[in-house]
């Protein structure tokens, strides 16, 4: 029952749930690009940030989500899900990770909508800014490439935990408590990582066909399809009709901003706290077209001013640039490549073990690898002796969620500090082990040169008498150098 | 008020203590820090945006989101750094905590000073082991990569509890509340400290008390 909720305060908490939602699947989509992000931090308000938060839109992901929400919201029953998968090159499949926006029943009709959900919104984000760097998928994420890459797809409606195998772990990244409802963000993700397929592991070319191609089969009829987690930049991006003005399939037509309310301005009183008003000031409403004041819990008002812009431009955040190929300007993102997905690597010189492949244990036996190198595949130490095992196992922490325990799926990958592949397709460790034992140079083979010794001592009887006979030429030679 | 108390406990080796608090104390401060207030007439105010920025770990298999604003890094660095150091000479069985406060200061009369309360405290044991040689080693990348996943997820729910934080404060009264000292950012008011336990254990031998922000002086 959303009777005590006033009209204004109804669409400002549609709009804020929108756009964390869509805030959302940008934050776990870019953590599976394989690279690391980086946004600025800016002391003045930009007008584009919602939750203050430098967060990139990807104009791709904002266009799925919106086609996945189809204008509905997150609500009790329907729950807005990213799945993200891995595939590999030989076309196998499997599901990583689940992450849910749910709604629940449970109202908080005590709560200030435009200031205390907005913080705990932006608080929800920063959190999930944190744990989508922690599950098992981020790792694998980081290294993908030729050998396999990562997937994603946005759903709405009935969350699907099926494919994630058994004994999967459950996260939940936060709660925020709403009047229409609390919303819960979680991440179910698989821990059982062993392989199915039974297929060998090839030497192949890189999976352009994935990453060109982007619409999958999937078992589900009704699912969406599958995307790369492949981010191209603004100049590749070759101008996809990805409508990003005026959309208007957009459910909140509400006069509440066509930036987000980082302008959010806030009257505080000199010299104390002031009384809580009772109502919002919607008075001055008509003195500015979109100011919207609300009343956070200290009582200071809290208004979002906008800049006045055309009324029915949802935009989201910095799509203000109205078209769909360079979106990104407002925020200064710098995207640091680790391995970039149509990166040529000379793989002909790198034997199989020596790549980062995390089913490298699955791969067939005929390839050398490197099973009986203690620095791969590490003995079981021993467990009285060492005090890593005894020291590690620490007690504190009320921590509920269990830690991401490898059991199926142990990789032990030699990597020397400070090693990056940034720059050699290979690291310091790979190198070293393949430059160790070079061929010896066949001059200084013994064999050879005692064969070569023999025969010279053979044949010098007979060029000591060639010389012999040109003894007087070599007489003259002298006499011309004197 | 009652304070708020966590306590999270790592074991890492030597080389390993420096990145495995800092990614701690950045997740942290990267829930306490909000953009910077731009205070206008009639008392409004704006708020900058916070950037993000993701740090690999060199001895851990590990990544971590922080607050891009390398003002607030360094004050970490420092701090951490100076902890590490009294750890490592206290010998080699070294365990020590390190201690992030949030607190509020309240205006007193002359003479007395600032009154600080603090009303969430960090608390993080660490436990130094030694290992014996590269395998070891190996194998303590990941656990504790593992260790600090499961600390983040700790953290991340103690802080979606959404207890007790400090009023939004009026522009006289934000230096109260903020650390408003960065340029780019905006921390709540924290101070760090760290003890350090000699191998015995049984007594504290060196304690020292590092302010990042000097509230005390008169």
């Amino acid at each position: 029952m959303d009777t005590d909720l006033n009209s204004q305060d109804r669409k400002d908490l549609d709009k804020f749930i929108k756009f964390f939602a869509l805030k959302t699947v940008q934050v776990i989509v870019q953590a599976r690009l394989g690279e690391k992000i980086c946004t600025r931090s800016s002391s003045s308000p930009t007008g584009s940030d919602w939750f203050n938060l430098a967060i990139k839109d990807i104009p791709e992901v904002t266009h799925e989500a919106k086609k996945a929400l189809a204008g509905q919201l997150p609500a009790v029953g329907r729950s807005m899900c990213v799945e993200i998968s891995l595939k590999t090159s030989e076309g196998d499949s499997m599901e990583l990770e689940i992450w849910c926006l749910e709604m629940n029943e449970k109202c908080d009709k005590e709560i200030k909508v435009s200031y205390t959900v907005y913080n705990r919104l932006s608080l929800l984000l920063k959190s999930l800014l944190a744990i989508t760097r922690v599950t098992p998928a981020y790792r694998l994420s980081r290294k993908q490439g030729h050998e396999y890459v990562i997937l994603y797809r946005i759903y709405f409606g009935e969350v699907q935990l099926s494919g994630l195998g058994e004994g999967f772990q459950t996260v939940r990244v936060g709660t925020v408590g709403t009047p229409l409802g609390t919303i819960t963000l979680s991440c179910a993700y698989r821990i059982n990582l062993a392989f199915i397929s039974t297929r060998q592991f090839e030497r192949t070319p890189p999976i352009m066909g994935i990453i060109i191609d982007h619409f999958v089969d999937r078992p589900y009829p009704s699912s969406s399809p599958m995307h790369p987690c492949n981010y191209r930049t603004a100049g590749e991006d070759n101008g996809a009709a990805y409508p990003s003005v005026e959309d208007s399939q957009e459910v909140c037509t509400t006069s509440f901003s066509t930036s987000p309310p980082s302008q959010l301005i806030v009257p505080g009183k000199e010299g104390g706290v002031p009384p809580v008003p009772s109502q919002p000031a919607h008075g001055t409403q008509a003195d500015h077209e979109r100011m919207v004041m609300c009343t956070p819990l200290d009582g200071a008002l809290y208004s979002a001013a906008t800049p006045s812009s055309s009324e029915d431009t949802e935009t989201v955040s910095n799509s203000s640039g109205g078209k769909s190929g360079s979106p990104h300007d407002l925020l200064e993102t710098i995207f640091v490549r680790k391995v970039g997905a149509f990166v040529n690597k000379p793989i002909n010189q790198v034997t199989m073990a020596s790549l980062d492949i995390p089913f490298a244990m699955f791969a067939p036996k005929n390839v050398e690898l490197e099973d009986n190198d203690p620095m791969v595949n590490p003995p079981d130490s021993p467990d009285v002796e060492s005090p890593l095992q005894g020291s590690l196992h620490s007690e504190g922490s009320s921590g509920s969620s269990s830690g991401n325990t490898h059991d199926d799926f142990v990789m032990v990958d030699f990597k020397p500090a400070f090693s990056k592949d940034d720059i050699l397709p290979m690291d310091l460790g790979t190198f070293y082990r393949e430059f160790q034992n070079p061929p010896q140079l066949s001059s200084l083979s013994i064999d050879i040169g005692a064969q070569s010794m023999a025969e010279d001592l053979d044949s010098l009887p007979e060029k000591l008498a060639v010389h012999e006979k040109n003894v007087r030429e070599f007489d003259a030679f002298v006499e011309t150098l004197q | 008020m009652n304070c708020r108390a966590e306590v999270l406990e790592v074991s890492v080796e030597g080389r390993q203590i420096e990145e495995a608090m800092l990614a701690v104390l950045h997740t942290i401060l990267l829930h306490r820090s909000t953009g910077k207030f731009h205070y206008k007439k009639e008392g409004t105010y704006s708020i900058g945006t916070v950037g993000t920025q993701d740090i690999d770990c060199d001895f851990i298999d590990f990544t971590y989101a922080r607050v891009s604003s390398e003002e607030l890094d360094r004050a970490l660095r420092k701090a951490v750094g100076e902890f590490k150091d009294a750890l490592r000479c206290s010998g080699s069985d070294g365990i020590g905590q390190i201690s992030l406060e949030f607190y509020q200061k309240k205006k007193s009369r002359w003479p007395f000073s600032d009154e600080c309360i603090p009303w969430e405290v960090w608390t993080i044991k660490v436990n130094v082991v030694n290992l014996a040689n590269e395998q070891e080693r190996q194998i303590c990348r990941e656990k504790v990569g593992e260790k600090l996943c499961e600390k983040i997820i700790n953290i991340v729910e103690v802080m979606n509890r959404h207890e007790y934080l400090p009023k939004m404060p009026t522009q006289s009264e934000v230096d109260n509340v903020f650390d408003t000292g960065l340029k780019d950012v905006q921390p709540y008011l924290y101070k760090i400290s760290y003890q350090i336990t000699d191998s015995l254990g049984s007594s504290v031998t060196t304690t020292m008390r590092r302010l990042i922000k000097d509230t005390l002086a008169l």
